[in-house]
């Protein structure tokens, strides 16, 4: 297990890829690694960027591994404003080069990349839980 | 996420190597805008990159409206199958130029 307690601002996310990076080591394929790492970037980014607003705050993150079937549990956690990043339609990917916007496609990944997604809000949590078969 | 930056001709290639996350993706976006003001042709060689976000995303799409809007062009090579797969399943395969 491996456990990270840090500011949520964008400086730190390469401590958080790199820890995620060392916890897989020789534990899945360089796929599901990238997997996970875009993941966790992506859930990360978005509590540095609005969980706290424009104050800054925490995010902590717990790394464990699980057994049969073997698999990551990932889980997040800021206190700040109460948001359920899995809650948002997904966007649409049909439209043209000028319509496009970028708005929700990085929880769109994480959705399809991760075999489980929770959110729940608790005690002035909010906790991302997901979990990936290695 | 290190880039490399050769002109060849009209054309500048810049060779990405690494992982295109949403910090180092700030560093790709203002590389792109900066060949455009160089050159109307931009090649992205991506044989040594890992993975990309959807910041890298936003990176290539700026990139990609720049590139009509000066009538140039944008072109992306070596994509690995695991790069191939976010452009298809985010529908940038069908906005960028990829070539094999």
């Amino acid at each position: 297990m491996k456990e990270l307690k840090l500011k949520a601002i964008d400086e730190n996310l390469s401590v958080v890829l790199d820890t995620t990076e060392a916890f897989l080591e020789g534990q899945c394929s360089e796929e599901i690694k990238n997997e996970i790492l875009i993941s966790i970037d992506e859930l990360f980014i978005n509590i540095a960027h609005y969980a706290y607003g424009a104050e800054e705050g925490e995010a902590y993150i717990k790394l464990e591994m699980k057994e049969e079937p073997k698999s990551i549990k990932i889980t997040l956690m800021d206190w700040g404003i109460p948001f359920d990043p899995f809650a948002k339609e997904d966007p649409d990917i049909d439209l043209t080069l000028e319509e496009r916007k970028i708005g929700g496609l990085g929880i769109f990944m994480v959705k399809d990349y991760m075999d489980q997604v929770n959110y729940e809000y608790r005690d002035g949590s909010n906790i991302v839980t997901l979990v990936k078969k290695l | 996420m290190n880039i490399t930056e050769n002109k060849i001709n009209e054309t500048i290639v810049l060779s990405i190597e690494g992982r295109i996350d949403t910090n180092s993706s700030t560093q790709l976006q203002a590389k792109i805008l900066q060949s455009f003001q160089k050159a109307k042709n931009l090649e992205l060689d991506f044989a040594q990159a890992d993975y990309i976000t959807s910041a890298g995303l936003r990176a290539l799409l700026i990139g990609q409206k720049t590139a009509a809007s000066k009538g140039g062009t944008m072109k992306l090579l070596h994509v690995k199958p695991m790069i191939m797969n976010v452009f298809q399943m985010s529908g940038f395969a069908k906005i960028l130029t990829i070539e094999p």
